[in-house]
């Protein structure tokens, strides 16, 4: 299925999707539309003048991991920022079209943007745990959402967060220590298991590894296939290598355009579009 | 000597050296195989001038000293000097008219003694400047062959003149450096005086401060010279009120600047929140007192206190806090700001809200950083003396009511030091002693202050 900004108003789009999927053995189980958890449609994204993303539409789908690959400056990060509204925080950003979440418009103007982002959690590029403890950069986010009554109800939900990022065993016996005290794939996880801790439905993931060596990069890959079977991951990657292995969903950006989305197998496999052709088999980007 | 003369003399002489090595230079680069110099002409002219000007400008700073005491000894030695009274201020005031006659810068005599002596000074001065500016020509000259007999094709000008401005760099910050010791050469030396009359545990740890400067200056009463009050009174209107002020309003002024305020408002307000810093404090000290303390003693009066001070801890601590905020709301701003972006998108990402993440994340993390520059406010709002004693009167009190009349530290050595008691009587040493401990106090705060901030910024570079 060829996904270019030509096709990308088109309704039927995730029945396409559907169609194709149920089309390619081997791929994962059928997916029904109410399996879709958030969908984007039309977005253009706008710094001040400049326009970084041009009417992209692409579906996350629950349960699985959507990567956007594409050359650096293509917008992919900016787009996955779009989907928990942190652009916000840059004043000339401005965002068209639309983008749902179960069916809801997020930029709607009744939308709580604190709400949304404990719905859609979001690892970074580079580790950011707070300068506090370990045990308190979980706990940040229960706090201040008030998910947890009593002490007890807090320590659980840092430990099933801990466990979830694989991170327990490595820190249960230093939970006071600095969170910065951590190696940068311990920080890297820390920040994952934070973000699980408030409970979110979608996992957005800015090039959670590109700062991490191979052996904290294959942790989390695992720890991301772990989680795939709880939330709506999207995770945004320099290495075409690690979208393979990860992700069920590909989105190659190219200039702020979507040139194809698709099954990652299909993708990687059998491009529609030559510029994807191109970028998979090294000769740009 | 008029100081004209020597400078007049360096610049002559260091342009005319200037000039001649520079002829000289042009002279070897014609010469030169491929009309090149190790140096630039004017390197050589360099090099030639500064050892010309230097020296002779050197030697002109000491003779001015020297030639003081060889024209007072010519003086003294002379016939008409044996008719001066032996001892007392007498003899100071006619030597000194004499002396004021001679240069031409005292008009008219008071003393008749005076006119008699100015002739030996007269002619002292003239001879002793004449040597001077021999031996300064002298020296010059030195110089010069110096410079002249090293200028060649191949000489490194270019590294000595190098060389000399780096001198000239290091020299100027030494200055700084030994001012510095000099005062607390000076503080040490006048304060074990101090301590020699009164015992520093009286001084130290007594609550009743009353310095009699017309007592007995043999028989110091140590019970009048307790500094508690003083100590106090300091840290109540410095560090207790002025921070009760400065802490929050400069806290929040940072966080609106850093996390709020659009960057064309920032543009503005913030320096304009910092020309606060350069308001003189005089200036303060007179809004405090017609201002602020009639206007608390109104509030007083208004709700029921019975005879309140015109002058209160109250009134120099609100104006100081409001003096000290731009030190404390430019310092959290730093640190706010030096806040890696990162940890504001961590939170923000959580759905925390732009409140929760500066309550719980950035202002913990900045916390050092505003630690550090509240220390330093607080040694600045320890030291300030003008709003205190504008307005806070200078009677020494121990008390926790703000209303009060308090005195401060730095009021007291105003006090002491411009009060009619001579400069070896314990109520003026005393100014000594008190300037020392704040001196300690002030240069800990600093020291620890900036310790902490080092250790911030390292944190996140």
């Amino acid at each position: 299925m060829v996904m270019t900004e030509e096709t990308a108003a088109n309704p039927s789009f995730a029945e396409q999707a559907i169609e194709h999927n149920a089309n390619a053995p081997g791929l994962d189980e059928s997916v029904e539309p109410s399996d879709i958890k958030m969908r984007a449609r039309d977005v253009s994204i706008y710094y001040g003048a400049k326009k970084a993303i041009d009417e992209v539409s692409v579906d996350v789908f629950t349960e699985h991991v959507t990567a956007f690959i594409g050359p650096s400056g293509c917008g992919k990060s900016t787009f996955l920022r779009a989907l928990n509204r942190m652009n916000d925080t840059i004043p000339s950003a401005r965002v068209e079209g639309t983008i749902e979440l179960d069916g809801e418009d997020i930029y709607a103007s009744g939308m709580d943007v604190v709400q949304l982002r404990a719905r859609v959690g979001m690892v970074f590029q580079k580790p950011n745990p707070f300068p506090k403890s370990i045990y308190e950069n979980i706990a940040y986010g229960p706090r201040i959402h008030g998910l947890a009554e009593g002490k007890g109800e807090l320590d659980a939900i840092v430990e099933k967060s801990l466990r979830r990022a694989g991170l327990w065993d490595e820190v249960k016996d230093r939970l006071t220590d600095s969170g910065t005290a951590l190696s940068g794939g311990q920080q890297q996880r820390l920040c994952i298991a934070r973000a699980i801790a408030v409970d979110p439905e979608v996992i957005l993931m800015d090039e959670p590894c590109s700062a991490l060596d191979p052996i904290a990069t294959a942790k989390i890959e695992e720890l991301i296939d772990d989680l795939r079977g709880r939330y709506a991951i999207v995770i945004v990657t320099h290495s075409m290598q690690q979208a393979a292995r990860v992700s069920q969903r590909t989105a190659f950006f190219h200039l702020g355009h979507l040139v194809e989305y698709g099954h990652t197998s299909d993708i990687f496999t059998n491009p529609r579009e030559q510029r994807t052709q191109d970028y998979i088999t090294g000769r740009y980007g | 000597m008029s100081p004209a003369i020597p400078l007049l003399l360096a610049l002559g002489l260091g342009l005319a050296g200037w000039l001649v090595a520079r002829a000289r230079a042009w002279t070897f680069k014609r010469a030169a195989p491929h009309g090149r110099l190790a140096a630039l002409p004017k390197y050589h002219a360099w090099y030639a001038a500064l050892w010309i000007a230097v020296p002779l400008l050197l030697f002109f700073l000491v003779w001015d000293y020297a030639s003081g005491q060889l024209i007072m000894a010519h003086v003294l030695a002379s016939p008409e000097a044996a008719a001066l009274p032996k001892f007392g201020l007498r003899r100071a005031t006619i030597i000194n008219e004499a002396w004021g006659i001679a240069n031409g810068t005292t008009a008219r005599a008071l003393n008749e003694e005076s006119v008699a002596l100015a002739e030996p000074f007269r002619q002292a001065i003239s001879r002793y400047q004449l040597i001077g500016i021999g031996i300064g020509l002298l020296i010059a000259g030195a110089g010069a062959a110096w410079a002249f007999l090293r200028l060649k094709p191949d000489f490194a000008a270019r590294t000595k003149v190098e060389r000399l401005v780096l001198a000239a760099l290091l020299i100027a910050s030494l200055v700084a450096i030994l001012t510095t010791l000099g005062i607390f050469v000076t503080l040490v030396f006048e304060t074990f005086r101090f301590f020699g009359m009164i015992s520093p545990i009286d001084f130290l740890f007594g609550t009743q401060w009353n310095p009699d400067p017309m007592g007995n200056p043999n028989n110091p009463d140590p019970s009048r010279y307790g500094a508690i009050p003083l100590f106090w009174g300091t840290i109540f209107i410095g560090a207790i009120i002025a921070m009760i002020v400065a802490i929050p309003l400069g806290m929040m002024s940072a966080i609106y600047l850093t996390q709020y305020a659009k960057p064309g408002l920032r543009k503005w307000v913030k320096p304009a929140l910092e020309v606060l810093a350069g308001v003189p404090t005089v200036v303060y000290g007179y809004f405090a007192a017609l201002t602020v303390a009639p206007f608390i003693r109104d509030i007083a009066l208004a709700l029921g206190a019975s005879n309140p001070s015109s002058e209160s801890a109250l009134a120099a601590g609100l104006v100081m806090g409001v003096m000290i905020i731009p030190f404390v709301s430019s310092m959290a701003d730093d640190s706010i700001a030096a806040v890696p972006q990162a940890m504001r998108d961590g939170s923000l990402a959580m759905g925390a809200t732009a409140n929760e993440t500066i309550r719980r994340v950035l202002v913990p993390a900045a916390l050092p950083g505003i630690v550090g520059g509240v220390m330093l406010a607080v040694s600045r709002a320890i030291g300030e003396t003008m709003i205190v004693v504008m307005a806070a009167s200078t009677a020494a009190s121990l008390s926790a009511n703000p209303l009060d009349s308090m005195t401060t530290v730095t009021v007291q050595i105003v006090a002491l030091l411009t009060g009619e008691g001579s400069f070896d009587h314990p109520a003026t040493l005393a100014a000594f002693a008190l300037g020392f401990v704040l001196f300690l106090v002030t240069l800990a705060l600093n020291f620890v202050a900036l310790r902490v901030v080092k250790r911030f910024r390292e944190a996140y570079e």
